[in-house]
Parts: C-alpha cells; sequence; structure tokens
C-alpha cells in the first residue's frame, strides 16, 4: 500500500562502516538496558526459589536455588533484540544452558512452555531451544541479575525477540502441541524471528 | 486479528502540548478502531531507502477515527521523535501500523474502580482511557495521580482540568517533582507509598490499575501498590526506558 513512500524531510542516519549488518530489520542500537514488564517485579527469594521441568517427561524434575548454581555453567556473548525495536549489542550472560537441563529428562515433547514468577508464559519451539540456542541465566555483566532484569534468573534466547528470554523464569512445561504464551496471545507473533521481523501476528 | 499491514495517515493537526511534546492527529482512512492504552508503529523512510521505526502510544479514543492522534515526546538525540515533533506538518504523510498491544488496555466491561498512575508522558496511554472513558459517558470511578516536573510540563493540562470538574466520579491529583508555582498547595515530591495510600483507591476495592512512565517511576509505583495490599494480577506496568522513545 506504501510502497514507495518516501517521509519528506527525514534524513538517513546511515554512515559508512556502521554496524548496521548486525541490526534486524526495524531495529536501533541502544547503549542502555531498557526495562519492559507488563508488571509489578516479582521479589522471591532465593530460599523460596526452584526451577522445575514438568509436563510431558518421564519424571519431573526440579533444582533448589543450590542446585541450580552448581550445574555446569557457561558464559554467552550475544545481541539482544526487544520488539519495542531497540537492540544491544554485545551482552554477556552466565548461567546454564537448556542443553544441560533437559538432558536431565527424557520427553518427546516438541514445545516448551516457560513460566514465570507473576504469571508470565512464553512458548518456544523444543528444536530452537536446544544445540546452544537458549540458557537459564542469572548472571548479567558479571553481576547477579537485577529483579528489574528478570533476576534471580531469566531464560536467554538471544536468537529470538527478546519477550521470549522470560524475566524471573521458574520452570519449562514441556507439551506435544504449541500453545501460545502471554504476549502471543495478546497480538505478538507466535514465533518472534527479528530477521524476519516478525513482531505480530500476520508478520 | 489478521496481519497489521502499513498504512498511511494523513497529518491533519499537530498541537504544542508542553515544550518537549507536541499531539500529531493523522486522518487513517483503513483504521480498524482501537483500544484505550494501545500503540502503533511509526515508520520513516529516508530517499536512500534507509528506514527508522519507532512505537508511539495512542492518545485519542476508538470514538474519534478515523483520526488517531498520538502525541510524542522529542528526544533531543533521537532520530525519530525530533522529525515527528519538528518536521512534520499538517498535510505530510506518515506511514504506520497498529494497533498494538492487547494488554495494557481498558475498556467499559472491565469497569473498575481504576487507578491511573503517570509519570511524564506516561500520561498518554492513560489519556486515551480518560477520553474513552468520558466518550462513551462512563461513570466508573477513576482517579489519576499525574507525576510532573513542573507545571509547564503537564501534558493535556487545561483538558485534564476540565473533565476533572465536569465529572463527579473522576478525580485527578498532580505532583510537581522540580518546580512548583507559588501557592502550589497539591504533592511536591516524587511519588512514594505515602502518596499513593492517600491518593488510591483501598485495597479491598480491588481496582484495577494502570502505571505509565519511566523505568523507576514505575517500579516505585507498582511496588509501593504491592506493599499496599494490592493484588500484582490487577497492576498493569508500561515502561519506558532509557531510550523514551515511546
Amino acid at each position: 500500500m506504501s510502497e514507495g513512500f518516501i517521509s519528506r524531510g527525514f534524513r538517513s542516519r546511515r554512515k559508512p562502516g556502521d554496524q548496521s549488518g548486525r541490526l534486524p530489520p526495524g531495529q536501533y542500537l541502544e547503549r542502555g538496558f531498557p526495562v519492559l514488564s507488563a508488571g509489578p517485579t516479582p521479589h522471591t527469594p532465593l530460599a523460596n526459589w526452584s526451577f522445575s521441568i514438568v509436563g510431558e517427561v518421564d519424571q519431573p524434575k526440579r533444582w533448589t536455588w543450590e542446585e541450580f548454581r552448581a550445574l555446569p555453567r557457561e558464559s554467552v556473548t550475544k545481541d539482544i533484540h526487544c520488539v519495542t525495536k531497540w537492540s544491544k549489542f554485545d551482552t554477556h550472560w552466565e548461567g546454564v544452558s537448556l542443553d544441560t537441563l533437559l538432558a536431565q529428562v527424557t520427553t518427546n515433547a516438541r514445545y516448551v512452555i516457560a513460566f514465570s514468577d507473576g504469571g508470565y508464559t512464553t512458548n518456544l519451539p523444543m528444536d530452537e531451544v536446544l544445540n546452544g540456542q537458549a540458557w537459564v541465566v542469572d548472571t548479567y555483566e558479571g553481576q547477579p541479575l537485577a529483579p528489574e532484569h528478570g533476576g534471580p534468573a531469566r531464560l536467554l534466547v538471544p536468537h529470538l525477540y527478546f519477550w521470549k528470554s522470560a524475566k524471573w523464569v521458574r520452570g519449562l512445561r514441556l507439551v506435544a502441541e504449541d500453545e501460545p504464551g502471554f504476549w502471543e496471545s495478546l497480538g505478538y507473533n507466535n514465533h518472534g524471528d527479528p530477521w524476519k521481523e516478525e513482531r505480530y501476528w500476520g508478520d | 486479528m489478521g496481519r497489521l499491514t502499513w498504512q498511511l495517515g494523513e497529518v491533519v493537526a499537530t498541537r504544542p502540548e508542553t515544550a518537549r511534546t507536541k499531539s500529531i492527529t493523522l486522518t487513517v482512512p483503513n483504521w480498524m478502531g482501537h483500544q484505550a492504552g494501545q500503540h502503533v508503529d511509526v515508520r520513516l523512510t529516508a530517499e536512500d531507502g534507509y528506514q527508522a521505526e519507532r512505537s508511539y502510544s495512542i492518545a485519542s479514543p476508538l470514538e474519534e477515527q478515523p483520526r488517531v492522534t498520538l502525541t510524542v515526546e522529542r528526544i533531543d538525540d533521537g532520530e525519530v521523535s525530533p522529525y515527528l515533533t519538528e518536521e512534520l506538518r499538517v498535510g505530510d504523510r506518515l506511514e504506520l501500523r497498529g494497533p498494538i498491544g492487547g494488554y495494557f488496555v481498558w475498556e467499559m466491561p472491565m469497569g473498575g474502580p481504576l487507578l491511573l498512575v503517570a509519570g511524564g508522558s506516561g500520561i498518554v496511554p492513560l489519556m486515551a482511557m480518560l477520553r474513552h472513558r468520558a466518550a462513551i459517558g462512563s461513570t466508573v470511578p477513576t482517579r489519576l495521580l499525574y507525576s510532573s516536573r513542573s507545571l509547564e510540563d503537564i501534558i493535556y493540562h487545561e483538558e485534564l482540568t476540565r473533565l476533572d470538574e465536569a465529572d463527579q466520579m473522576l478525580e485527578v491529583v498532580h505532583t510537581l517533582t522540580r518546580a512548583q508555582p507559588p501557592g502550589w498547595t497539591g504533592y511536591a515530591r516524587r511519588i512514594d507509598t505515602d502518596m499513593l495510600r492517600e491518593v488510591a483507591w483501598p485495597a479491598d476495592q480491588h481496582p484495577l490499575v494502570f502505571i505509565c512512565g519511566p523505568t523507576p517511576f514505575v517500579e516505585t509505583a507498582a511496588a509501593s501498590l504491592v506493599t499496599l495490599g494490592y493484588e500484582p494480577a490487577h497492576i498493569k506496568t508500561e515502561r519506558f526506558g532509557p531510550t523514551g522513545e515511546r
């Protein structure tokens, strides 16, 4: 409908040699770390915290905070992309790979529903959280993850828009059939690939 | 809901609200309606094909469609907001798609009472709720607590005063955090638990809460209300971070 439209008087900020090749379509580079959440920030004491894998599994699995912290850890450096248009390059995280966590259960499930304190959920295909694509992280830039950024622990799935990286994550429910999570039920794309600009329903 | 396609709106009016904010009214011929609290994506395209996208809250109620009004705060080193507030003028066209966001919304069947808490330009989606509420003649008891830096920074000040005076069921309370005019008798500090205890509905009335503003503001307001016994699930928040481009 608006193909070929030019915004009168809008000048390009593109510079030679800039890093726009690292920016997915419609994104801009952000130096800060904006906070976006749908409700109050939960504050779960670590003594009450646990991480669970439930649903279509032979035997549900649960880790306390101490048990989770004792699992093999990885450090990753990733670009992240929020559906509200900002991207941030080279963010450093530490935590436990979902490969490590999911290796502890036997399942035929094809989808994962991450669930969080506060009731947030988000859905992911199993084959997009295995093989070094997703982590439960508790450390950001060398510091314990702040509550407003999802601490004590959040999901990190950097190849998808950041709403898939559920804050305050408390577990994974493994399911045979896909089901939309919180934002996926409210107009946001079921998959959320920033490079395909899968922001909203129908994108 | 189908695909959200990009469409062109034509600017039919602009109105400075404060020194830093401007309202832009567009006619969008194929607008499919929206809920109060939703936003749109705006896309600018330069001659070399470079594009920039940002999200902006809708300030106007559904009842004004196909007119849609956005209120934009200018971010000095921003890429899109300076264009929208300084370059764009009546007769220009603007590419947008929406409405977007199905959570931070209020509609009459949701009832009330309503507690709206705004910091700075966070008033914009809440104003859409107040305007919609007025347009449909809703009598849902509503309180707005609105934090601004100074009297001159209050967006929609006259309209809020008018709505407040005309409606027994609406109360508008301001706090001015940096500068107060002589004789100011209202709140003169940042929002805190004591202020919310005085202004907010008691928790046992189960109000619906919408909070919008900068991140620290929203964190404080939401945490205070949880302290006061509000059900976290009834507190809906919308935050804008350091980018402020919302």
